[in-house]
């Protein structure tokens, strides 16, 4: 009798690993966000369905905490879950009780006693996510604290590069605009280094963080090691696969980092001019909502290079397969 | 409390270390009425001194020094009992070997009358364990906007003043405060940094606020207030003290003042001697692998204003407090309550209650060989004991302020204010075993080397560490 | 306990081509039966299927492919591997269509297969085509073309091994506890 060497399941990284919440993706290996994203391929496929709702997570409870007005990505969360079959409840926390501490910890007593199964929340400060998951043993998907992390939006990010040019490794992705003010910015460093891209960014020395000196590279022992930032924005896009434009927000110019909006779209702004520059198959990316006229320009913004939607549809397939992993981990513990 | 007054105490068979007199060498101090009796030319027996009616205190294997003197100490009271008190707060600083604190003027109402300040006094007579003493706002409601009335707030017992917690940011309502102040003598005691570069600030900037999207306190937004303070000092012949100061900078412009002859002094925090930014990540120091963050980061404990710094920072006040360019530790003892720090770091309160663990952080200097050990004891003792003396020694104020005794020396005739401490002994802090009513610690479960002993206020024991740790295994 | 060969490559290609007769058979009156393959073998299964139908009928027949991890009633352990896309590229109302898969044993998989079939459409039928029924049924689920019955314990395994995955053709039973005991 023959003995075949058995196939070994590919025992799944997100799985096997310790993970309870996703808070950045600093702490996330390249397995595990390839496991997303053959996750995210079967939850695109379901959206392509006439039938979007599967029984997956039939009896789980999502809830949604938003200390921070934001549509696009609360509503990318609740389709994700409802798709699922979760019950989602969208939980509107006014801007008011942000301002004490005690009422953030007091909702997460409350979720605690609700016994829900996944936490999703936004927090305008910086960390709020790590202090509620140091307080609930639910888990907790960050979709944004304050200036830190957006880890959904940069696996959606890394999800629509690949599965439309392929491997991020040795690609060249350009970051342009507010890089000190933006979670996603920083999440997608993160990511994109992760997956093996070179990531160069470029934005007005007055909002770049702390020791983002253009014309070096950022040193080795920080999550944003090998990442190149340069002073022009010409020099940023020359010969990118992608590139990604931020959001300008127009307190910027108001706190006096900018001297004016039209300023920054004339030394700043990606157009088609500066976008020609860029090789000819590169992706045009913006996390949304777009500031069409300031950083990106209406052509370009709804040219045939922005991926710009596919980026929102990415983002429920994207947000599905993180709720489904998560919950599948959280009730009844591992194997 | 018995031997207070009239007991006899003597402490036996230690090194007893007193930079005032340059004494370094195994003796036994004794004490007499509360005062310093002598510091004897050797140990003798422990039966001999017992036998002549003295209680005894065997400080065999240990150190004994003039107790240490904080000069920067927030009680909280009155008006926020809830964080601490004079009494806990008192009782915190025995517990840390420290037998004179001064206790800041934040408080509710703050202390900018002679009658909050007199309320201090009166509250630290009726409930304190050691020595306090008021430190007054300079400006009403710590406004900045009017100056208070110094004069009579020394006559209250203020030793300085300060609006800390806040910069006095209009430049010249700082020079009005320095010159005004001159001729009693006293310092202003300055929060050195600019509002407007520290506009919702969270930690210091650098790489760990980049990576973790907080806020930054550039070092030089403490810079440009220290210069300014400089010129204003300059200008008025006033006499100016740079409360906890952190960044290399700063330094850099203390010992250019030092240098051309000016009235400058200078103080430091256990913390900024001994902690980094990076201990925000909550890792107890170090940097996670990978940049990972862990559930642990954004350690609300770590809040402090001024933030921890750099190790380069570290490192310049490190070497300028051994230089005698900052002149003593002190410890911005800040102790909060619970829901002040179980929150996001946003919204957290800075400080870090500190005075139980003092002595521990700032030994480590020695122990890694940057300060000898009477250094140490000059730079929590001997050196603040002079800076409070200096208003009493300076013929040419007026002398409205009471007279403080001298402080911090073992002289003939001081109080008897003594702080016995173990340099080697290790052991693991516990903030729920503060006496602080302030929990809020980084350093929960580091192991600390060298630990107080006894302390000695007045002549009485106020502290012991046997009865306490033998309370703990109770 | 060493593994047991209860199929070989040529019996194994031997029961596809006889199922194959069998759908057609069966199916013979109606509008064209669809192929669909659960995954993962039962994908492979299919295609091969759908060859010998071709191959007999010398016209094409659809096939599709289907994950029913999503309607599985055991979120933990279904998550363990990745959502593969559901490939149903042809209508499916009021037409028979076999449902693929290698083994047969509880029927859970089978039952979460036609929760999700229904949500792409009404299918005149559904049949069930497996390559082993092993028993041990948790569902009032029967086959309707079996390659072999295999009588089994419950700390058995049967695996069916297919050169797309596996290199090679083949039916094996083992005892589980040796090595991984991750599917059955």
């Amino acid at each position: 009798m023959r003995r075949v060497a058995e196939p070994r399941e590919n025992q799944s990284a997100l799985w096997a690993g310790p993970r309870r919440d996703v808070l950045d993706l600093d702490d996330f290996t390249k397995a595990e966000i390839e496991e997303v994203m053959a996750n995210a391929d079967g939850m695109k496929e379901v959206l392509g369905r006439g039938v979007r709702k599967t029984p997956a997570l039939r009896g789980k409870t999502v809830v949604t905490v938003f200390f921070e007005a934001s549509t696009r990505t609360r509503v990318s969360f609740e389709q994700a879950g409802k798709i699922l079959g979760a019950d989602v409840i969208n939980v509107t926390a006014s801007a008011s009780s942000v301002t004490k501490g005690e009422s953030l910890l007091n909702t997460v007593r409350t979720l605690q006693a609700m016994q829900i199964d996944a936490l999703v929340m936004r927090h305008p400060h910086s960390g709020a996510p790590y202090f509620v998951a140091r307080h609930l043993d639910t888990p907790v998907i960050n979709a944004g604290d304050g200036t830190h992390a957006h880890p959904t939006q940069a696996l959606l990010d890394i999800y629509t590069i690949e599965r439309l040019r392929g491997k991020l490794a040795g690609k060249r992705v350009a970051i342009i605009g507010d890089i000190l003010y933006s979670r996603v910015a920083r999440s997608d460093m993160i990511g994109f280094r992760k997956m093996g891209a070179e990531v160069v960014v470029c934005g007005p020395p007055t909002l770049l963080p702390p020791g983002f000196v253009p014309g070096s590279s950022i040193p080795e022992g920080t999550p944003y090691e090998g990442v190149r930032v340069v002073g022009r924005v010409e020099e940023a896009v020359d010969g990118a696969d992608v590139v990604m434009v931020l959001r300008i927000q127009r307190e910027r110019q108001d706190a006096g980092h900018l001297p004016s909006l039209r300023e920054y779209s004339r030394e700043y702004g990606i157009n088609s001019a500066t976008l020609g520059l860029a090789r000819p198959d590169a992706l045009l990316m913006h996390p949304g909502p777009m500031n069409e006229g300031v950083e990106i320009s209406s052509d370009v913004a709804h040219g045939s290079q922005s991926v710009i939607e596919e980026q929102v549809a990415n983002g429920v397939a994207v947000r599905m397969a993180l709720l489904y992993m998560l919950c599948a981990r959280a009730r009844n513990g591992g194997s | 409390m018995a031997d207070r007054k009239n007991g006899l105490l003597a402490i036996t068979g230690g090194r007893v270390i007193d930079p005032s007199q340059g004494i370094d060498r195994l003796a036994d101090v004794l004490i007499k009425n509360g005062k310093i009796e002598q510091v004897t030319d050797k140990p003798g027996s422990l039966a001999v001194a017992g036998e002549a009616g003295y209680r005894l205190v065997d400080a065999r294997g240990k150190v004994v020094a003039p107790g240490f003197i904080d000069l920067h100490t927030h009680l909280r009271e009155p008006g926020l009992e809830y964080k601490e008190t004079i009494a806990t707060g008192t009782a915190a600083a025995a517990r840390g070997g420290y037998t004179t604190v001064c206790a800041m003027p934040n408080t509710e109402p703050p202390q900018d009358t002679a009658s909050v300040v007199e309320f201090v006094v009166r509250r630290a007579r009726e409930t304190a364990v050691v020595r306090v003493l008021p430190i007054g706002a300079i400006t009403v409601g710590r406004h900045g906007k009017q100056l208070t009335e110094m004069a009579e707030l020394a006559g209250a017992g203020a030793i300085g003043f300060s609006d800390d917690g806040d910069p006095v940011a209009d430049a010249n309502l700082m020079r009005q405060a320095l010159s005004y102040a001159s001729p009693l003598g006293l310092p202003i005691i300055n929060h050195c940094q600019d509002p407007a570069l520290t506009n919702g600030a969270q930690m210091h900037e650098g790489a760990v606020s980049a990576h973790l999207g907080l806020t930054g306190w550039p070092s030089q937004a403490e810079a440009t207030m220290v210069a300014r303070d400089i010129a204003l000092c300059e200008l008025t012949g006033g006499r100016l003290h740079i409360a906890h100061i952190s960044t290399r900078q700063a330094v850099d412009l203390v010992r250019d003042a030092r240098e051309r002859g000016l009235n400058v002094t200078a103080e430091v925090t256990p913390h900024h001697l001994t902690l980094t930014d990076a201990w925000v990540y909550g890792k107890r120091g170090s940097t996670p692998d990978g940049g990972a963050l862990t559930l642990g980061a954004y350690d609300t404990n770590t809040k402090v204003n001024p933030p921890l710094r750099s190790q380069e920072d570290v490192d310049a006040v490190v070497d300028a407090l051994a230089e005698g360019i900052i002149d003593f530790i002190a410890t911005d003892h800040a102790p909060h309550a619970e829901t002040d720090k179980v929150c996001t770091y946003v919204e957290a309160a800075n400080g870090i209650s500190n005075i139980e663990t003092a002595f521990a952080s700032a030994i480590s200097l020695v122990h890694s060989g940057k300060l000898s050990i009477a250094q140490l004891v000059d730079r929590m003792s001997t050196a603040p004991g002079r800076f409070l003396g200096r208003a009493a020694a300076d013929q040419t104020v007026r002398a409205k302020a009471p007279a403080i005794p001298g402080l911090g020396t073992l002289a003939n005739g001081a109080p008897a204010d003594v702080v016995v401490f173990d340099p080697d002994e290790e052991w693991v802090v516990e903030p729920s075993r503060f006496v602080s009513k302030g929990k809020n610690s980084p350093l929960a479960g580091v192991t600390m080397k060298g630990r107080v002993a006894t302390t000695i206020f007045g002549g009485a024991v106020v502290y012991d560490a046997a009865a306490d740790h033998a309370g703990a295994s109770a | 306990m060493p593994e047991i060969e209860i199929m070989t490559a040529d019996q194994l290609r031997r029961a596809l081509n006889r199922i194959a007769h069998e759908i057609l058979e069966r199916n013979a009156g109606d509008r064209a039966v669809a192929l669909v393959g659960i995954q993962t073998r039962g994908v492979y299964l299919a295609r091969r299927i759908a060859e010998a139908v071709t191959e007999f009928e010398k016209r094409p027949v659809d096939v599709g492919s289907l994950d029913p991890r999503l309607y599985r009633d055991d979120l933990d352990q279904a998550a363990r591997h990745p959502v593969k896309p559901t490939e149903i590229k042809f209508d499916i109302n009021d037409r028979p269509v076999v449902l693929i898969d290698d083994v047969l044993y509880t029927g859970r998989t089978i039952r979460a297969a036609m929760d999700a079939l229904n949500d792409f459409g009404r299918p005149s039928s559904i049949q069930l085509a497996v390559v082993v029924d092993r028993g041990h049924r948790e569902l009032p689920i029967r086959p309707d073309y079996v390659g072999k019955n295999v009588p089994t314990a419950r700390d058995e395994r049967v695996r069916v091994r297919l050169r797309e995955v596996d290199g090679e053709d083949g039916v094996v039973l083992s005892k589980v506890g040796e090595g991984d005991a991750t599917r059955s």
